[in-house]
């Protein structure tokens, strides 16, 4: 299993034909406590780039961007109950969605683990 | 992933020439503290240090510093002051004990709000105003312009300003200047610390008891040292200030309080005083007592969201045929009450608490009831 990152800060662990997203430690320790987090439901079509999902902390609300095009296979129903698990497990118990990928070559574009390490260390 | 509402580091003016963000006498002090800064009404300002939802609890439940040093600060002179103030708000300054704060308003012609404040009268001709500070380089214009030449009109930028604020301010505090615990919510006066000379209120912007403490810029880090040596003290930012101030069921200017707002729309009826009223001396006095009299087409309310997402500044009230009917000023995750909460204007008709309102925000409807505000009590000291 191989994990990818995007520039707006997504991570997408890929699994064979399967992705799991959710958002970096980086960006949950930006945005603060979440309060909040709307997850895409399930057969949900999306493009490389749409908005997926929506995470509010106390501050502001953000967008949460496909990082693949694909189709929706399940949203993390427990983010519901307790959308502070993104911050206390961002890149684990806090996932927002599971999504079929459409075309794996977009992987291609993203960044694996060590790039956006470095990627961060410049912002 | 993208923040919709993002920190800049530098406004522009209209026409687009960059303004250089300033920094306020604790800069450092914030940063060496872990502040995350961000531009907030043209300084550099700490939004929070280890995060907004443990400082507002703990402000609730203990005692938070809080460096408002950005907000204007004016000490306002001369003979035939108090008068001449009284021509631009609907205060009792005449009548006003010395040392004791009011909730006031800067009014134009129209009765719009210029801006809120907080005023005391130190002497016979002097008297101490605390403005806001995205507004406070308009208000010394609009007082130059309408005040007369006698009176002498002092922003003090050489002066600090610190709010400690929660349960628990009144030990720190006093503990550093015995005799703050003597006094009652608005009550003011001099004091002294380490040969410093202190102005305090017993007063904030949270709901709780506490004090808000001008001193001279250059006491200001080793006198935020010591309060912060108080064991039921935390630094706060600004994202906490403003989750407070909002369960407490207080506008902020700018956003709750704008120049086409009036006292009487805005819910700030108490801040028109009897002798005022019946003299009708106070700009805008024909419409804004008019209002008083028949109501105003729209009312500042508070909501209480349903579920758990925050619905914020700019959303719509819509009413039953999905017509805009009024907007959201102010809105966010309320900590102390664990759910959503918002201000906003509506026809007056729908103004009264329990009543249904429908909000839309980016395509999505979201069900609220008029609430009575504060939606968290206040708990202000007035008095064993």
């Amino acid at each position: 299993m191989s994990r990818y990152f995007t520039q707006d800060h997504e991570w997408i662990d890929v699994d064979g034909e399967t992705g799991t997203v959710g958002i970096s430690d980086y960006a949950q320790s930006q945005l603060g406590d979440i309060v909040f987090v709307e997850v895409p439901e399930e057969g949900k079509s999306l493009s490389k780039g749409d908005d997926a999902a929506v995470v509010e902390s106390v501050k502001a609300a953000s967008d949460v961007y496909a990082p693949v095009s694909g189709t929706v296979i399940e949203g993390n129903v427990a983010l519901a109950d307790d959308s502070s698990l993104v911050n206390s497990d961002p890149e684990g118990e806090g996932w927002f969605f599971k999504i079929t990928l459409a075309d794996a070559s977009e992987l291609d574009q993203l960044m694996d683990e060590q790039a956006y390490a470095a990627f961060v260390e410049k912002l | 992933m993208s923040d919709k509402i993002q920190p800049t580091n530098g406004a522009s003016d209209d026409d687009g020439v960059v303004i250089e963000t300033l920094t306020l006498p604790l800069d450092a002090w914030h940063r060496a503290r872990g502040g995350r800064m961000v531009e907030f009404a043209g300084y550099h300002m700490p939004v929070q240090y280890e995060g907004i939802m443990a400082e507002h609890l703990w402000t609730r439940e203990s005692a938070g510093l809080f460096d408002v040093s950005h907000m204007g600060q004016l000490s306002i002179t001369g003979e035939g002051v108090v008068a001449a103030l009284e021509a631009l708000l609907p205060a009792e300054i005449e009548r006003l004990p010395f040392n004791k704060a009011r909730y006031s308003l800067l009014l134009n012609e129209e009765g719009g709000v210029l801006d809120d404040l907080m005023l005391t009268r130190q002497a016979e001709d002097r008297v101490y105003i605390v403005v806001n500070g995205a507004t406070k380089y308009d208000d010394v214009a609009h007082m130059i312009e309408h005040l007369p030449d006698d009176v002498t009109i002092n922003l003090m930028e050489d002066h600090a300003l610190l709010a400690v604020q929660g349960p628990k301010a009144v030990d720190a505090v006093s503990r550093l200047i015995p005799g703050v615990e003597a006094l009652t919510f608005m009550q003011a006066g001099a004091f002294q610390w380490e040969g410093h000379d202190l102005w305090l209120s017993r007063s904030g912007y949270t709901g709780e008891d506490g004090y808000e403490i001008s001193l001279p810029a250059e006491a200001a880090e080793a006198f935020a040292d010591a309060l912060l040596e108080q064991p039921e003290v935390k630094p706060i930012g600004l994202g906490a200030r403003d989750s407070l101030r909002l369960e407490a069921g207080l506008p902020l200017y700018g956003h709750d309080l704008d120049p086409e707002t009036t006292p009487v729309m805005a819910d700030l009826g108490f801040a028109l005083w009897k002798r005022r009223r019946e003299a009708a001396d106070f700009p805008g006095a024909t419409r804004i007592l008019a209002e008083r009299e028949h109501g105003p087409a729209v009312k500042r309310v508070g909501l209480l969201v349903e579920g758990r997402q925050p619905v914020r500044e700019g959303a719509s009230v819509v009413g039953d045929d999905g017509a805009v009917i009024g907007r959201v000023t102010s809105g966010g995750f309320a900590p102390s009450v664990g759910a959503p909460i918002a201000m906003a204007y509506v026809p007056t008709e729908l103004a009264t608490a329990g009543t249904a309102i429908s909000l839309v925000q980016r395509g999505k409807v979201h069900a609220a009831t008029v609430a009575a505000m504060p939606f968290v009590p206040h708990r202000y000291y007035r008095g064993a």
